[in-house]
């Protein structure tokens, strides 16, 4: 099903054309009320006369995690506080919170765009959602809330926690729907499994999973425990909280609520544009925000891009699955490395241990990166060729993914760390030099 | 007769087969035969130990991977051409040898054998009379 036909079905020229409107208006309206949006253009010598289409959107400069911090709390808003009606904040693991304040407009596109998720997943009035997302500054709980509300739905405001009585309203209530973070839906089935709840007794039919980067395996071992369909949400509050971007019946990658929220995909390194299907960095401009527009914010999340017509008849453009975070790329004899890509490879073999680790250093001026891995036992053989092409076959496929040639060696068991957080994963030698 | 050969994957690393001896040294076993298969920048350890099963976990337990592996274990009189002989005899039935290792110990030699094909092996050998040596007596010299 499909929320707003003419908006997620518009042909690629109107698109254009109304983003290119919308860009304009935007970036005439911050040049003459957010000071941080003058100084940044006035240094790279743009007027807002010199925007007159979506394409003149690289001429604008770009926003930071780091600017948003430095003009804490209100400094980039583009409107009287007066206008503002509601302000989220995501907390930051350093310092001080990234704050982001909605006029009433901001709220009602941002519900427009949740209702636009829902009804692609299939719910509608008759549902039942359980919104399990945090209620509170965190924009989950009540983006998703009115969203649900939006399209008709009943709304069970349970928040996160408690899962007791999580699990009770879900039966007594026949909940439908349910608005979690992945990893938590899995808590829950776990513990559906654990009580001996009979899944069939549950009237649960849709999964609405985001707020966190979660795996396939992972979307099967909910769906197969909970008896769902589970979807990707996308959504980054300083953009506007989940709803951003959705995956279709086809899930065939996250379309992304492209007349709202412009996306590109950038070059880490340059921050060139770069070509559909490329990997690189996701930029959001707000075409259509008040509150607090941003132009060109770099999110630091990998992906890449397609314009194609999806089988589901939208044109919105949709994106692959974040890779990671741009943060973490490497450059190797000038291609861009993500230690991501080297991981799914490496998770996509049942022959390795999900651990890993990859060294770079520099001789003889010449970039030199190699990959550790451990074979899992039940791969281990006697047979030193058969071990060699274990090797051989991670290495090729590193190769088709990298484009370079990255030799692999493989270590004992147990003998890359295990943690249960962030483990350290690269090891670049370059830069102690 | 087919035994059981253990396998050990080591790191190419100073020291790490002498942790291996060590482990199984403090737990008793003793090795009768020992060979290394050397890749680049991995080795596979192979060993004749009296239990297998036992030494591979105490073996895991120490944080090393191993596996076990059927091999045929000959003993041949230690003499010129005797080992030559058995060779023949497998070359000629189409038996492929992947690896081999051999060690002489006084009036015989005692040949473990990696083939392609353990059990057509093992039967060619006893067809052409040739000392096999049975499972209880084999782990030892
Ligand atoms: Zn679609």
């Amino acid at each position: 099903m499909i929320w707003n036909q003419s908006c997620e079905c518009m042909s690629r020229e109107e698109l254009r054309d109304l983003q290119g409107k919308r860009l304009r208006e935007v970036v005439e309206s911050v040049y003459n009320n957010t000071p941080f949006y003058k100084k940044k253009m006035d240094e790279l010598g743009v007027k807002p006369k010199d925007i007159n289409s979506i394409d003149d959107i690289v001429k604008l400069p770009f926003t930071t995690k780091t600017d948003l911090r430095d003009n804490y709390p209100f400094g980039l808003c583009n409107v009287k506080m007066k206008d503002i009606v509601r302000i989220h904040a995501s907390s930051g693991t350093t310092g001080k919170p990234t704050v982001v304040g909605y006029t009433k407009n901001d709220l009602k596109n941002w519900t427009e765009c949740l209702s636009r998720c829902f009804t692609a997943y299939g719910a509608g009035k008759e549902d039942m959602f359980q919104i399990s997302y945090g209620y509170g500054l965190f924009t989950g709980g009540l983006g998703a809330h009115y969203g649900a509300e939006n399209i008709g739905a009943s709304v069970i405001p349970m928040s996160s926690g408690n899962t007791d009585k999580q699990l009770l309203l879900m039966q007594d209530f026949g909940t439908s729907v349910l608005c979690c973070t992945p990893s938590y839906a899995l808590f829950m089935a776990d513990k559906i499994n654990e009580l001996k709840i009979d899944k069939k007794s549950l009237n649960l039919k849709i999964g609405v999973f985001g707020a966190e980067p979660w795996t396939e395996e992972m979307r099967k071992e909910i769906e197969d425990k909970l008896g769902i369909k589970a979807y990707d949400i996308y959504g980054l509050s300083e953009i506007a909280g989940p709803g951003v971007g959705f995956e279709c019946e086809s899930q065939a990658g996250t379309h992304l609520n492209e007349d709202h929220f412009y996306p590109e995909i950038v070059d880490p390194a340059t921050l060139q544009p770069v070509t559909d299907g490329e990997c690189g960095e996701l930029v959001f401009t707000h075409l259509t925000k008040e509150g607090m527009p941003l132009l060109r914010y770099r999110t630091k999340d990998l992906t890449s891009i397609t314009h194609e017509t999806c089988d589901c008849g939208r044109t919105l453009a949709r994106m692959e699955k974040i890779l990671g975070r741009s943060d973490d790329m490497l450059i190797i004899r000038g291609v861009n490395v993500f230690p991501s890509q080297i991981e799914s490879v490496i998770l996509g073999m049942e022959e390795f241990a999900p651990h890993y680790k990859i060294f770079v250093e520099r001789v003889n001026n010449l970039d030199q990166m190699e990959v550790w891995v451990e074979v899992r036992e039940e791969y281990f053989t006697d047979e030193l060729e058969k071990m060699l092409a274990l090797k051989k076959k991670l290495s090729a496929a590193i190769h088709s993914v990298l484009g370079i040639a990255v030799p692999i060696k493989l270590v004992e068991p147990m003998s890359i760390e295990r943690s249960e957080g962030k483990a350290k994963r690269v090891f670049d030698k370059r830069k102690l030099k | 007769m087919i035994i059981k050969q253990l396998s050990v994957f080591l790191e190419n690393q100073t020291g790490r087969i002498n942790q291996v001896t060590d482990v199984l040294g403090k737990n008793g076993i003793n090795m009768s035969a020992f060979s290394v298969a050397e890749g680049s920048e991995f080795g596979i350890l192979r060993l004749i130990v009296p239990d297998p099963e036992h030494a591979k976990e105490v073996l895991k337990k120490n944080g090393f991977m191993a596996t076990i592996t059927d091999v045929v274990r000959l003993v041949t009189p230690n003499t010129a051409g005797a080992l030559a002989k058995a060779l023949n005899i497998l070359a000629s039935e189409g038996v492929f040898i992947q690896y081999m290792y051999a060690f002489s110990a006084g009036e015989t030699a005692n040949v473990v054998i990696r083939p392609n094909n353990i059990e057509r092996c093992s039967q060619i050998l006893k067809e052409h009379k040739f000392d096999l040596l049975k499972a209880d007596t084999s782990y030892q010299i």
